[in-house]
Formats: C-alpha cells, sequence, structure tokens
C-alpha cells in the first residue's frame, strides 16, 4: 500500500488529522533542509511537502517566492531535491511529496523525473501549474513509476469540476482554501467550512486544505472538516528569520503546536 | 483553422495553469465564442474601430526608403498612428468589450514597453472600468512617458521588483492578481502568448492590420506582396499582419531581438535561439537553463525584452510557414535613424528591429517585388533611450 493511504488510514483509525507542513528545499541550503524535514517528521507531522526551487513561481506569493529565489541562488535544482528525497527516505518513513512547476519536470524528462523520484521514495508530486487538461503525459509516467499525482481544487473550480479532480487525484484532494495565491493571512475566507463540506460530499479521497493557513488555531478550526491540512509559508517565514539550532528547534515547536489540535480527543 | 479544443497549434499551447484559473479560461473562451461573431458585437467594434482607434491605419510606399534600400518596393503598415500610437489598442479594445459584456468591472495587464499598458488604461477609462496595470521597476525607469500616460488615464501602475524587473516578472505579478480577482477582474493579456485562448483571441482581434494591408495593397497594385516583416516579442503585431495572408503564397519574416548577440546571455531571440518549454500557461519556445528555470531576457527595446513567444509562432517556425530571424540593439538603432531620416517617422524601438532587417532583405528582392513592414508603433517613448544609447555608443569611440 502506498505510504499516502497508509498515513491517511492510521489516522482516520485513531481519528486523527494529518498535519501536512511545506517547505522550500535548498532554502537557505540543503542541509537545513534535511535537518527541519527530520526535525519535524519527528514532532508531528505525518506527510512532508518539500518545494522545488523555480525561477517563475506563479501560483506563490511573496514569503515563498523569496524561499525558491533563496534556493536557487544556492544552485538548488530538481535532480538535487530528488537527491535530498532519497536521503531523507533513508532515514524516515514519512511521506514525502514534491511540490514543483511543470518546466523543470519537463525539462528533466517526465519518465526520467517520475523514475528517479520513485526510486528515492518520493511518494507524490504537487504541480501547481498542470490542471488535469495537461496532465495525461505526467500521469502515465508517474502511474508506471508508482507515483501519485496530487491535483489540486479551488474555491473557483465549480462541483463538475471537484467531481473530475477528485476521481483523478492520488493520495488526497488538495482544496485550495482562497481564491488566490500561497501566504499566511490571517484571516481566512468565512464561507471555507461550508464549502470543504460540499467539496467532502463530492469526493470519496482524503481531504486535505492549504494556502493561508498560519495558526494552531485556524488548524483546529478546519480540523472537523478534512483529513488533512498544509501549512506552508508561515513555516517558510520562520525559516527566513532564524538560523540553527534555533531555526530547529522553533520549527519543531511549531509543528507540535499545529499537530496538537489534529490529534483524537 | 487552429487551435484545437484543447488550444493547440500542433504540439505547442495549452492551458498550464493553476486550478484556480481554469474555470476562468473556460468562461472566457466560452463567451468569447458565443459573443464575437455576432453582428451586434462586431458592429460595435468596428464603430470603435474607425471613430475611435481611426481605422484603417494607411498602407503608406516608402518611395525613400525604398530608393535607399536598392531592392523591393516597401510599404508601411502604419500602426503607429492607431490612437495610443501602437497596434495594441486593436486588442485592448476588443478584450475590452468582452469584459464589459462578460459582466467584469476591473482590467488589468502587464507591460514592457508600456504600449499596452497605455491601450489598456485607455479603453478602461472609455468603458468606465477599474485598471491595474502591472510594470516591472526597470521598464518603469526606461518608459517613464507611458507610465504618466497611464496615470493621467486613471489606471494605476503597480511597480513589479522581482526578477529581471521587466516584461517577464510584470506578467507573473498580473496572473498572480488574476488568481486572486478572478471573480470580477478581466486580465487583458498583451500579446499572442499565455494560456488558451489568448493566443487565439489576441491573434483574432490583431487579424484587422493584416486584412486591411491585403485590402490596401490589391486595391492599389492589384498584387499580393512577395514578404511581410514584423517584428516578434510575443508576437502579437507579427500575427496580426500574417495571419490574413496565411493560405497565400507569401513569405513571413519574424524579426525577434539579438540584443548584444544571439551568442550572449543578453538577448531576446526565443524562436531563434531557445528551446521549448512552458511558460505562463503556454507550452512554446522559451529561454531557459538546463534545469528548466527561465532565463532573463534583454533588449534594448522592452516590449521585445520577454524570455517567451506566442505558441503559433512556434508551430509556424517548426513547420516552415514562417522564418524567424534576429537584429541587435546596435542594429535596430541603425534601423531607428534610417526610418526617422528617410521618411520622417520616428519608429517604436521594437519596430526599428523590423525595420533594420530590411537593409539584409532588400538584395533578395527585386523593384517588381513587394515587401510589407508592420510599423507597429511610433518611438516618441523612446527618444531617452534611444538618445542615452547613442551618446553612449559616441563616448565609446
Amino acid at each position: 500500500m502506498r505510504r499516502i493511504d497508509r498515513v491517511f488510514k492510521q489516522l482516520k483509525a485513531k481519528g486523527e488529522k494529518a498535519l501536512i507542513p511545506f517547505i522550500t528545499a535548498g532554502d537557505p541550503d540543503l542541509a537545513t533542509t534535511r535537518a527541519l524535514a527530520l526535525e519535524m517528521a519527528a514532532r508531528g507531522a505525518d506527510i512532508l511537502e518539500l518545494g522545488v526551487p523555480f525561477s517563475d513561481p506563479l501560483a506563490d506569493g511573496p514569503t515563498i517566492q523569496a524561499a525558491s529565489l533563496r534556493a536557487m541562488q544556492g544552485g538548488v535544482h530538481l535532480e538535487d531535491v530528488l537527491n535530498l528525497a532519497g536521503e531523507l527516505r533513508a532515514q524516515t518513513q514519512i511521506p514525502l511529496i514534491l511540490m514543483g512547476y511543470y518546466n523543470p519536470m519537463l525539462q528533466y524528462g517526465l519518465e526520467r523525473t517520475a523514475a528517479k523520484a520513485a526510486d528515492n521514495g518520493v511518494d507524490g508530486f504537487i504541480i501547481p501549474d498542470l490542471p488535469p487538461e495537461e496532465a495525461s503525459p505526467w500521469r502515465v509516467a508517474a502511474a508506471k513509476a508508482k507515483i501519485a499525482t496530487i491535483f489540486l481544487a479551488a474555491p473557483t473550480s465549480g462541483a463538475e469540476r471537484v467531481r473530475t479532480l477528485g476521481r483523478l487525484t492520488k493520495g488526497f484532494l488538495y482544496y485550495v482554501s482562497v481564491t488566490g495565491i500561497t501566504g499566511a493571512r490571517t484571516e481566512l475566507p468565512p464561507d471555507l467550512a461550508a464549502s470543504l463540506k460540499e467539496v467532502r460530499a463530492l469526493v470519496k479521497c482524503p481531504l486535505a486544505v492549504g494556502f493561508g493557513i498560519s495558526t494552531p488555531e485556524q488548524v483546529a478550526a478546519l480540523a472537523p472538516y478534512v483529513d488533512g491540512v498544509v501549512v506552508g509559508s508561515a513555516i517558510v517565514q520562520r525559516v527566513a528569520r532564524l538560523r540553527g539550532p534555533e531555526l530547529i528547534k522553533e520549527v519543531g515547536d511549531f509543528i507540535a503546536a499545529l499537530k496538537a489540535p489534529l490529534r483524537g480527543k | 483553422m487552429l487551435p484545437d479544443r484543447h488550444g493547440r497549434y500542433g504540439r505547442y499551447g495549452g492551458r498550464f495553469v493553476p486550478e484556480t484559473l481554469m474555470p476562468a479560461l473556460l468562461e472566457l473562451e466560452e463567451a468569447y465564442r458565443r459573443i464575437h461573431r455576432t453582428p451586434e458585437f462586431r458592429q460595435e467594434l468596428s464603430w470603435y474601430l474607425k471613430d475611435y482607434v481611426g481605422r484603417p491605419t494607411p498602407l503608406y510606399f516608402a518611395r525613400h526608403l525604398t530608393a535607399e534600400l536598392g531592392g523591393p518596393q516597401i510599404y508601411i503598415k502604419r500602426e503607429d498612428l492607431a490612437h495610443t500610437g501602437a497596434h495594441k489598442i486593436n486588442n485592448t479594445l476588443g478584450q475590452g468589450l468582452l469584459a464589459r459584456r462578460m459582466g467584469k468591472t476591473r482590467l488589468i495587464a502587464e507591460t514592457g514597453a508600456g504600449q499596452h499598458g497605455v491601450a489598456t488604461a485607455t479603453v478602461a477609462a472609455l468603458l468606465g472600468l477599474s485598471c491595474d496595470i502591472y510594470m516591472g521597476t526597470e521598464d518603469i525607469r526606461r518608459q517613464r512617458l507611458n507610465v504618466i500616460r497611464m496615470n493621467l488615464l486613471g489606471a494605476k501602475v503597480v511597480p513589479v521588483e522581482s526578477g529581471s524587473r521587466t516584461l517577464k516578472d510584470a506578467m507573473n505579478d498580473a496572473i498572480r492578481d488574476w488568481v486572486t480577482n478572478v471573480r470580477h477582474t478581466h486580465y487583458v493579456l498583451g500579446s499572442v502568448g499565455g494560456p488558451h485562448p489568448y493566443p487565439m483571441i489576441v491573434r483574432d482581434f490583431q487579424a484587422v492590420i493584416g486584412q486591411e494591408a491585403r485590402a490596401q495593397l490589391r486595391r492599389r497594385t492589384g498584387k499580393l506582396p512577395q514578404c511581410l516583416v514584423a517584428c516578434v516579442g510575443g508576437g502579437s503585431n507579427a500575427m496580426g499582419l500574417f495571419n490574413a495572408f496565411r493560405d497565400d503564397p507569401v513569405r513571413f519574416v519574424g524579426v525577434e531581438a539579438a540584443g548584444h548577440g544571439v551568442h550572449t546571455q543578453h538577448h531576446s531571440a526565443t524562436l531563434v535561439a531557445g528551446t521549448v518549454g512552458v511558460l505562463h500557461g503556454a507550452f512554446s519556445y522559451l529561454l531557459q537553463d538546463p534545469w528548466g528555470n527561465i532565463q532573463e531576457a534583454h533588449s534594448l527595446a522592452p516590449g521585445l525584452d520577454y524570455p517567451g513567444v506566442g505558441p503559433e509562432h512556434a508551430w509556424f517556425k517548426d513547420k516552415g510557414r514562417a522564418e524567424y530571424v534576429a537584429v541587435t540593439d546596435t542594429e535596430a538603432l541603425s534601423g531607428f535613424n534610417l526610418l526617422s531620416r528617410t521618411e520622417g517617422i520616428l519608429p517604436a524601438l521594437e519596430s526599428a528591429h523590423a525595420i533594420a532587417y530590411l537593409k539584409r532583405l532588400a538584395p533578395e528582392y527585386t523593384a517588381d517585388d513587394i515587401v510589407i513592414v508592420n510599423l507597429s508603433g511610433r518611438g516618441d517613448k523612446d527618444v531617452d533611450a534611444v538618445a542615452e544609447a547613442m551618446e553612449v555608443s559616441v563616448e565609446a569611440y
């Protein structure tokens, strides 16, 4: 059974929800990403999402744009992130998902990306600029390598597309909480809970929500409606601010605080 | 005619965008197909094109330039005489009228040279829509005149600080804005690039250039031209000229910006020297490193300073329907001077690339042949940059 599917099944049995933290790989360097990933896995993360740096991240807000730029300044590209996944896989069984834009994968080769990802223990890909209409070549390559393609659904999608996305996605469906780009927000849309209920009724797969979620309070408020919560920019902001052991501890504590409201009662 | 129902021109094109935008692109395509052929829309658009934009623009026989170059008869399609000073208004007017019928209340756009920004701001003022224009800070510096024009027209110019601070980065931020405000905002994309249906919509609204030129030349000479020449950044003025001749035995030449030279790191010659990949929603040629990161483009002409190109041009290139060449900053400056001095017309630096290439093209033709060059915009916006560049080259000697 795939690692992602197993995690959702085990959490469900325990009455827990998944915490899915995101950091950009190579921000500020690969050694820090490795240390952060292992710390997050130890402190309550259930699935890890690693961003692949890209020059033109058009679905991302300023926080993740800056992280992508810092990683690129260190020369980090797709192959480095795949290698990093391999190092992490040697030390942890936590599911690893890469979030990256399509062009670097296209240039590396879709089959080559999928095959190397599988060899290095990557479980899935989220590709924000690859809607289902354009995804067939990648889905074929990913399926061959047994890599999950995780689709995003948005508040603009509408029932028909959500149903299709729920049918095509593997692992879980990633619901984008806001009509907008990534980035920590102090307030989430007031109708988010209602939207999540609607989506839940339309799809059979596990459902995770992300974009803009930055505090344990927000996580607690959303937990009843989903199977998992993605937190990205709020962690990346800490990576931008701190260094060394102080950073590792701060992120570890933050992960523990975010996970607390997701644990079973 | 292409694109197919997936928005593809052969292997090029498509819709590589975040899910949030997919419904908006589908809605736009549906609205465009439903509205653009209706008599009401066509009447409204042609009324504005005639009485507001001043179309048809002249097809001018450039006698002195023809004599100077000693080759074919050169006709200039005077898009510089369209309202706002460039061909961009053909598209922004069409999209503005479409957006209004779709119930959108706000227009956004990216701009490089500022011509598309000015044209969008103009249409927003005309139609009573609010308007934000994304522009790289490097271009704001280079094209101050157009920034002032946009402000005077009531648009807000949003400075973009990321990347190379030019057109590519402005487009990233315009797309990010659209992702956020898609429900009430229409994104007026300015070239034949980006995700489907934009390359088709922009081509169709710009096709008036070639339709007029073809009819004007036939009326005057009874002939077709041997060759069409236009500059290519994203490629809208070139596609607008080429489209009406696509089934005729007429040669198409697209002139890209070679900047400091296509063998340097400082050029914008996407079709001449690029490789295929995905940027800004479309599969096409682009400038990228081996890892798929987009490279910064360079051109003295801000409207050509873009590392991508419209997918239909990519298809034309592969099919051999059009040929694509590149001229350097220095050649473009000499093209600027050539047209200014022979014909008394200051071309936009972008269009000066097409003029410059005529020098290389002329020896291939005789006085019986006809070449039409698209003068996509006027050069007032560029006089500071040209003066600066000339001084620099004077000091170098």
